[in-house]
């Protein structure tokens, strides 16, 4: 026993010794003792940083759609970017300062998960741009809310902007185009999780589908949404497709990022169904299942981020609010498999409608 | 001569005091780690120039320029490498700096920034060592406990939980409570598969990959549901100040009072396997579970215990992660420590001392990732390549006796000497 103490007691004193180290320096200011003085005549790359959610670089969703906005970007503008994975929640405050250190001048965080880490750090950094896609600021509501806890920032942040899209209009027409595909008079849409980016696609799209009932007088249902509480699991995506056709639909939008990859498995494998893709172009991103892709739901990303870039290149740069519309392309629907011209020209009509307010998608 | 009094030393008289000899028996068992870690890092560099670019564009004009390939061929890798430790260790010169500005002016940043890369790698290095630490226990037991993982997730919800559940308790109860919650709930999750063992002799392997996915789903669940925090997104409300482990430096600096604990609980764990009766049953069960009924243990007992301790000590690891570092548990809460604590265990020989320095090197290599990947472009998916490849060396070590031409019977020609 007496060995115990003698080690607890250094391991004490060790610890006295490291708190006093630590102590110290938190009592002393940390104000910058001179300002860096930067020369302003040679003109020096901006540098743009990518930091994805947990879905890594090439989740084939909007980590690597936005990431394309930023290599667009690089192309065009001689920006330098590049990207940091983040494959755990600790990674995202990480992974940011970073960049900070880098004294990157853009930085675009992916996800809502990193809207708090990001909304902390735009505070700390006044001089730093941020973009966050799926997010915006104020997002402090309630009072269970804690600024920098639960929630980022109770008021809008001058530095950030937040990239959001409505998704719902380009939902909205491949429910429209859906409604009038199918064979069996039912469709499915079914999530990730039951959160706003992703019932956003849902909504819009059962609206679609109502919308295409009331011009044609047909009677084509929605099967109850339901979702798999996760975003990865590929044999969900397979079940959940599945279980829609056993119940007659032939028609499934997975809304769950690689999830819906497993329907696509499915319905090409079973041949009794096709999917919508979200997010990017299912023909191209997933180009083995192009066969059974009826369209997709395109969340255009990298244009959101390549506009972000070409603010800051412009010096134009302001926080607040991207929304993605139809009508500005940040949202929009992919060709659609098998689509007679009527059909083609009936989207065209309703895109124009929605752009203009004479079709809601609500 | 101090050196080779140590190694003539009979190992029967080694386990009196607290020292390195159980971790350096003879410098033969050290060797062949450090040289699996050596070679890990060759073939890892060897990976990082044959994915490059330039270096592969440099090797197709080999014949006509052959310094150039071998030059590009060495850049890539010192750029790597050099942000790999640069990012894990930071640089002396800087710390140094910082210090010295410190002190004539008062200006802690150049300091707080110099400490970063490697507090970050001591953050990093801390849910390992408990994790490690919690595989090693069931080595010793004889039990291979694939489920740290699931215990780690079930730690951090117990862990969580705990902490925001109470607003007004004073931080001496609150923490303390905190991580209790998070032992209780990893110790419950370890229990099940080693009472199925030791009652049913279902095999724990089998048992704890399944609580590794029962976990996984339980917590989808519970952060879609019960555990959600108000608004959308599917994580837990934040912890209670008063259940925080208190940091040792301001932000950005995350480095925390976990670390100091899993030290400690490092030191009392080698004291509870190699100083107590507990401790040496259950070795004796892991040793030769047979021989140990014979002489009247209780297996059934040591089973269970082991797998509570080890469940408890994941537990602790997710409990050290959420109360120290993230305050909060989300999807995706953890990069599978669970799984790098099998190797971590592996590559210490299960011995505490060896678990906490194999986390601190798995905890540079997690830490420096990121620059590297930053500075070098190279994907964060090369470490869990140059970690695998330690591994296997380690877990076949006639590779490393074959390349390196070590004799394996040294150890025994000692002995018969003797």
């Amino acid at each position: 026993m007496k060995k115990l103490y003698t080690v607890l007691a250094v391991l004490l004193v060790a610890t006295m010794i490291l708190t006093a180290c630590g102590a110290k320096p938190t009592a002393a200011p940390a104000e910058p003792t001179a300002a860096p003085v930067e020369p302003t005549a040679a003109p020096v790359a901006i540098k743009v940083g990518q930091v994805t959610d947990l879905g890594g670089i090439d989740d084939k969703s909007f980590n690597a759609t936005a990431y394309a906005g930023v290599e667009k970007a690089a192309a065009d503008f001689g920006i330098t970017g590049k990207y940091l994975e983040s494959q755990q929640q600790s990674d995202y405050a990480k992974n940011i300062q970073q960049f900070l250190d880098e004294d990157t001048d853009l930085i675009v965080t992916v996800g809502f998960l990193l809207g708090v880490d990001t909304a902390t750090a735009a505070k700390a950094n006044p001089d730093t741009k941020f973009a966050i896609v799926d997010y915006s600021y104020p997002d402090c509501f309630g009072d269970t809310a804690v600024e920098g806890q639960t929630c980022g920032s109770a008021s809008e942040l001058s530095n950030v902007l937040g990239l959001t899209f409505q998704t719902d209009e380009a939902g909205f027409l491949a429910g429209y185009a859906a409604a009038a595909m199918t064979k069996t008079g039912k469709v499915a849409t079914f999530g990730g999780l039951e959160i706003p980016p992703v019932t956003i696609f849902m909504t819009g799209f059962e609206a679609g589908v109502k919308h295409y009932n009331t011009v044609h007088g047909t009677a084509v249902e929605v099967l109850p949404f339901t979702y798999t509480g996760n975003f990865e699991s590929t044999d969900d995506g397979r079940a959940f497709a599945e279980s829609f056709v056993q119940e007659g639909a032939d028609i499934v939008m997975p809304v769950a990022g690689p999830v819906g990859l497993g329907s696509a498995a499915y319905c090409k494998e079973s041949g009794s169904c096709m999917v919508i893709g979200v997010d990017n172009d299912w023909t191209v991103s997933a180009a083995e299942y192009k066969d059974i892709v009826l369209t997709s739901v395109l969340k255009n990303t990298n244009v959101a981020v390549y506009d972000a870039i070409k603010m800051i290149v412009d010096g134009t740069f302001k926080g607040g609010l991207y929304i993605g519309t139809l009508a500005n392309g940040g949202v929009g629907i992919a060709a659609v498999n098998g689509a007679s011209p009527e059909l083609l020209a009936e989207l065209e009509k309703l895109t124009a409608d929605i752009s203009s307010g004479a079709v809601k998608v609500k | 001569m101090t050196d080779k009094t140590v190694k003539d030393t009979p190992s029967g008289k080694q386990d009196k005091k607290f020292d390195l000899r159980h971790i350096f028996e003879g410098s033969y068992s050290t060797l062949l780690p450090l040289l699996a870690i050596f070679t890990g890092l060759v073939i890892g560099a060897i990976v990082i120039a044959a994915t490059d670019a330039t270096v592969i564009a440099a090797w197709q004009n080999f014949f006509q320029a052959p310094g150039a390939a071998l030059a590009a061929t060495w850049t890539s890798i010192a750029v790597a490498y050099g942000a790999l430790f640069g990012g894990s260790l930071g640089s002396p010169a800087e710390i140094f700096a910082g210090i010295q500005t410190y002190f004539s002016t008062g200006d802690s940043a150049a300091f707080m920034k110099a400490i970063y890369p490697i507090t970050e790698s001591l953050v990093t290095a801390t849910p390992y060592i408990f994790a490690g630490l919690a595989v090693a226990v069931g080595f010793r037991c004889g039990l291979f406990n694939i489920g740290a993982e699931g215990q780690f997730f079930m730690g951090a919800l117990g862990s969580v939980f705990v902490g925001y559940s109470f607003s007004s308790l004073p931080a001496i109860i609150h923490l303390p409570l905190a991580l209790l919650g998070g032992i209780a709930a990893g110790a419950l999750w370890g229990a099940v598969p080693g009472y199925l063992k030791a009652k049913f002799g279902a095999h724990e392997v089998v048992n704890t990959i399944m609580m590794n996915w029962i976990g996984f789903r339980l917590s989808d669940w519970l952060l879609n549901g019960p555990m959600k925090s108000p608004g959308f997104r599917p994580v837990t409300r934040n912890i209670a100040e008063a259940a925080e482990l208190p940091h040792f430096f301001p932000d950005p600096l995350r480095l925390n009072w976990g670390f100091i604990l899993a030290l400690l609980v490092a030191w009392l764990i080698y004291w509870l396997l190699f100083k107590t009766t507990i401790g040496f049953e259950i070795r004796t069960v892991g040793a030769n579970p047979d021989a140990a009924k014979y002489a009247g243990v209780n297996i059934v007992r040591n089973f269970v215990l082991a797998m509570v301790i080890s469940g408890g000590l994941a537990g602790l690891s997710g409990a050290s992660q959420v109360l120290g570092v993230d305050h909060w548990v989300g999807q995706g809460f953890s990069a599978g420590y669970g799984f790098d604590a099998i190797a971590i265990a592996l590559l210490g020989k299960s011995h505490p001392l060896g678990v906490v320095l194999s986390a601190l090197l798995f905890g540079v290599l997690r830490g420096g990732a990121t620059r590297m990947q930053s500075l070098a472009g190279i994907p964060v998916d090369i470490i869990s390549i140059i970690q695998g490849l330690v591994i296997v060396f380690v877990a076949a070590p006639d590779i490393i006796r074959w390349l390196y031409r070590i004799r394996p019977a040294e150890k025994h020609a000692l002995q018969s000497r003797g």
